[in-house]
């Protein structure tokens, strides 16, 4: 099977993408898990330590 | 005696220095970064500008390939793939350099143009990357579009900006909007270089501080 027709079988392509409603507000359940991607992202960002970081002095600029 | 240089007759030169004034070398290719810019939330602007050096350099193939190339050649299908891709890329780390800056109030210390630069950029590749969607000859396309439209007809844009006239949206997918882009993305790395990146909020206050205590020891000093 090619990774698309195993993308297929997992993800079901040959429905309607789910939705998520809120009165007039409607987004795709797909839209959702990348927004939510976008905030762990940019809360990894800022938690783990940049390598290197902790050796670095002075402002170089 | 107080002597004046003269200013240069010649416009080349006379630009050269307000290009060299307003933008120094060692500002234009600086040798390091301040220590605070060690972190990964600083990463996201320039993989930004990276994810569109990709989608200008696919870009450009598919224009010479024309839109309908990706439908019947696999090769075609895979640079169309990149582009779409990098596409997704480029506003995902766009948002998070966007909450990064905006968290920081990275407008301080005179850097309100590298702001409105790197908020307007967003704004118009919002557009760009429509006008790229409804480009894709496909009924993703028509859906897209006939759905668009009401929206823009709604807002009163789509007497000039027509959403369902393909060779609009390409002219505009593929040309104008780009160069709006990246003329905008330059200018924002230009004003970053130029005004250097912003500082976190402890370290702007206690320059702040250092700076008034250095003007008052100035002032009492005889």
């Amino acid at each position: 099977m090619s990774p698309v027709g195993m993308m297929g079988a997992v993800f079901d392509l040959h429905r309607p993408a789910h939705v998520v409603e809120w009165r007039f507000i409607q987004l795709p359940v797909a839209n959702l898990v990348v927004i939510a991607l976008m905030f762990i992202v940019f809360a990894l960002a800022i938690l783990l330590p940049f390598p290197g970081a902790s050796g670095r002095d002075g402002d170089g600029a | 005696m107080n002597i004046t240089p003269a200013r240069p007759r010649s416009w080349t030169a006379r630009v050269r220095e307000s290009v060299v004034q307003a933008l120094p070398l060692d500002k234009l290719f600086p040798d390091g970064q301040p220590t605070y810019v060690a972190s990964w939330i600083y990463a996201f602007g320039v993989a930004s500008v990276a994810a569109l050096v990709v989608i200008i350099g696919s870009g450009v193939i598919l224009s010479f390939e024309g839109p309908a190339w990706w439908h019947y050649s696999s090769i075609g299908h895979f640079i169309n793939s990149i582009h779409l891709w990098a596409v997704e890329l480029f506003f995902f780390v766009m948002v998070v350099h966007l909450w990064g800056k905006f968290w920081m109030a990275a407008w301080r210390g005179g850097r309100a143009r590298v702001w409105m630069t790197g908020a307007i950029s967003f704004l118009v590749a919002v557009p760009t990357a429509l006008t790229g969607y409804v480009s894709q000859e496909n009924f993703d396309a028509q859906w897209i579009a006939t759905q668009a439209k009401d929206g823009l007809n709604a807002v009163g844009v789509g007497a000039f900006f027509n959403i369902t006239n393909f060779g609009q949206m390409y002219s505009c997918h593929v040309l104008l909007l780009p160069v709006v882009v990246v003329g905008l993305v330059i200018a924002h790395v230009l004003l970053v270089r130029r005004h250097g990146v912003v500082p976190p909020f402890e370290l702007d206050s206690r320059v702040a501080s250092m700076v008034a205590a250095d003007g008052d020891a100035k002032a009492s000093s005889p």
